[in-house]
């Protein structure tokens, strides 16, 4: 049975006048029919992009992809004519956005801005489109959604935008959500809230997540595999609890020491990854994260290690993979 | 809401007062006045006998405060006087032209609008293409000719089109006729500087919505919407456009007010007796009166015409709520 996506050596770039900017370079990964997976890295590894590149909506005409294949089950997006990939936006694969508070029109009202989704998918009427609005309102929890629909986005909190959104993304039963990032812009207590909701809802509804954050802390919490990326590239994938217990590549150990745990002592002190990301119009020849790796050997500036799996689909694109494999807490 | 409306009206007292004391005073500060002009004009044999009267008559010889205030209470009474340089009712000598220059602004609006949102739209939306240059071409067109010379480039194709056609040469009516008299011979009067004056208008405003239109693709939302998988033509209808016309909407109400007063040339290459006309023949006749109330009502065109800009704003901007 054919995979619900399958994403294979996507490259993305952006052409612009300080030249051409690599934002996702040899992409690959997979999700099944709903379960989550993460994609983790720090601001401006290509996360976001590569979400973009799935449902085309990189911005024209700077982004372009370059090659690779985006399966939907089994049918490749990238081959698709426009008027097909609209259907499948929305419909679907929904996306929901970082920016709650400038991701809705805010001349247009709640109602207008959730039927419409619906009424263009799923050849209903306004009147029942109104009614499923109501209850995909109700379902994320949102209070008297009756009278929201005639409120604007103004009239709500960034948190009740976010399920605005979320109940948008639902609202075509589709069976692939995109989540990017979808609880920077808020409270740390409504990150919590709308992220159990999502992964509640997904749960219930059997509906695919991606959930795009740059918070290792969230993937342990809520995904089933996470793909850790860096420079474009995923540098270690497989199953959440197997990176988060054995790291197998020394970013994903940092970013892992960056994240504060409960199975630690108290007095550990959190450290941080020194050094920037690579710029990503000029990639090195070797790994990209060699400026900033404690691991690395000779070799390491001269060959990219390609992303090598153990037989448990643990993979890890470091030529000194085996001396991370050592488990945790321990040392 | 019904307040705010209430408290607008209220404030223009004051900026219609600050109108009345200001062009009061200028007006008296041109050396020279309408009974000079009128009894020793053109080197005529003055009288000064004559000229006293002249001045007594029509009240030039009262103080300052004293005329101002009998103005300010005939405006309050309804009465706006009789015009100093032709003795008529001034509200004889504006009604006919009040009516055609008001017609002609909102014909040539009209023109404006039907031209600028559906090409700026155009333009913005296939931006970089052969269409998006062409009507930026026709756009800089619109600038860089001035309306006059485009009304005398439309009454020369009227004159050569018609005797090609019909071998006989027709020019639109010099006299004007009300719209409710017979339509067609007001239409027909009225289209061209419509027509002429709304090309360069819509120049304005088209590039005006172009780039409203590009800089609000660039939001979020919008984003938004092509994920959603809306069609294109709702994205822009609905999505975009609604957003990008605050700033037409004041581009358009700007440009109207000024349409109403300010086409002396226009009208004089169509032969409008316009307000623009009457207003530059009244300064020159040193018609104090007449000019006064001239300037008064182009003031309450301008203020009423930002009230219903903002008023247009709250009604797209949901965001924007007035107290
Ligand atoms: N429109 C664009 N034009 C040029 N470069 C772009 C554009 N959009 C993104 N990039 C570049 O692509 C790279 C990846 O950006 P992306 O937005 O995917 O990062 P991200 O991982 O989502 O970061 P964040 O956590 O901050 O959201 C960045 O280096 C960015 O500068
Ligand atoms: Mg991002």
């Amino acid at each position: 049975m054919a995979k619900l996506l399958e994403v294979q050596d996507l490259r993305t770039q952006f052409h612009t006048p300080s030249g051409t900017v690599h934002a996702v370079d040899g992409m690959s990964y997979d999700v099944e029919k709903g379960e989550t997976v993460a994609i983790v890295g720090e601001s401006g590894c290509g996360k976001s992009v590569s979400a973009l590149s799935i449902l085309r909506l990189l911005p024209v005409p700077s982004g372009r992809i370059v090659s690779g294949a985006i399966r939907f089950l089994g049918q490749d997006l990238l081959a698709l004519g426009n008027e097909d990939m609209r259907a499948v936006r929305g419909r679907q694969i929904a996306m929901v956005f970082q920016e709650p508070m400038t991701s809705l029109n805010p001349v247009l009202t709640i109602g207008l801005q959730l039927t419409e989704t619906m009424v263009q998918h799923l050849a209903i009427s306004r009147a029942e489109s109104a009614k499923r609005a109501v209850a995909y309102l109700q379902m994320v929890g949102i209070p008297e959604p009756e009278q929201r629909l005639k409120q604007y986005p103004h009239h709500l909190s960034g948190g009740m935008r976010q399920r605005v959104m979320i109940a948008m993304a639902l609202c075509c039963e589709p069976t692939l959500i995109i989540a990017d990032e979808p609880t920077t812009a808020l409270d740390v207590t409504i990150q919590a809230q709308i992220l159990e909701l999502m992964k509640g809802l997904s749960q219930r509804l059997g509906v695919a997540l991606i959930l795009i954050t740059h918070n290792l802390g969230v993937v342990a919490r809520y995904a089933d595999r996470v793909n850790v990326m860096y420079a474009g590239k995923i540098i270690e994938q497989g199953k959440a609890r197997d990176v988060y217990r054995h790291p197998r590549h020394p970013y994903t150990l940092g970013l892992l020491r960056s994240v504060p745990r409960l199975d630690q002592p108290r007095r550990r002190q959190l450290e941080s990854i020194p050094g920037q990301p690579p710029d990503l119009t000029r990639l090195p020849n070797g790994c990209a994260f060699v400026p900033r790796c404690g691991f690395k050997v000779e070799r390491c500036a001269l060959e990219v290690p390609d992303l090598v799996h153990a037989a448990n689909g643990h993979g890890s694109a470091c030529w000194e993979q085996e001396r991370l494999d050592k488990p945790r807490g321990t040392g | 809401m019904t307040r705010y409306i209430g408290k607008r009206l209220l404030l223009m007292i004051p900026t219609l007062l600050g109108a009345a004391v200001f062009v009061f005073l200028l007006m008296r500060l041109i050396p020279g006045d309408v009974c000079e002009l009128r009894l020793a004009g053109e080197g005529a044999y003055a009288d000064e006998k004559a000229i006293q009267l002249c001045r007594e008559q029509a009240g030039l010889t009262k103080s300052l405060p004293r005329q101002f205030l009998d103005w300010i209470w005939g405006m309050v009474r309804g009465d706006f006087g009789v015009s100093m340089w032709t003795g008529r009712p001034i509200i004889y000598e504006i009604g006919l032209r009040f009516q055609l220059s008001l017609q002609v602004a909102i014909m040539a609006t009209m023109t404006a609008i039907l031209l600028a949102i559906p090409l700026g739209t155009l333009s913005a939306i296939n931006q970089d293409t052969w269409i998006d240059y062409g009507v930026r071409a026709f756009s800089i067109a619109g600038l860089a000719m001035p309306s006059f010379w485009l009304g005398i480039l439309i009454i020369l194709a009227l004159l050569i089109g018609t005797q090609a056609l019909w071998g006989t040469p027709w020019m639109p009516p010099i006299q004007y006729t009300p719209i409710w008299e017979d339509p067609v011979a007001n239409l027909s009067q009225l289209v061209w500087p419509a027509l002429a004056t709304g090309y360069r208008y819509s120049a304005v405003a088209a590039r005006m919505t172009r780039s409203a239109l590009l800089e609000v693709l660039q939001e979020d939302y919008i984003r938004t919407a092509r994920a959603k998988g809306l069609v294109e033509h709702l994205i822009i209808n609905r999505h975009a456009l609604k957003n990008a016309l605050l700033p037409v909407v004041t581009v358009i109400g700007i440009e109207f007010a000024f349409l109403i007063g300010g086409l002396v040339v226009t009208e004089q290459v169509f032969n409008l007796n316009g307000l623009g006309k009457l207003f530059v023949e009244s300064v020159g006749n040193h018609d104090y009166t007449l000019t006064q109330s001239l300037v008064m009502l182009v003031a309450l065109v301008f203020i009423m015409t930002n009230f219903i800009i903002d008023l247009i704003y709250a009604w797209i901007d949901p965001r924007i709520r007035y107290r």
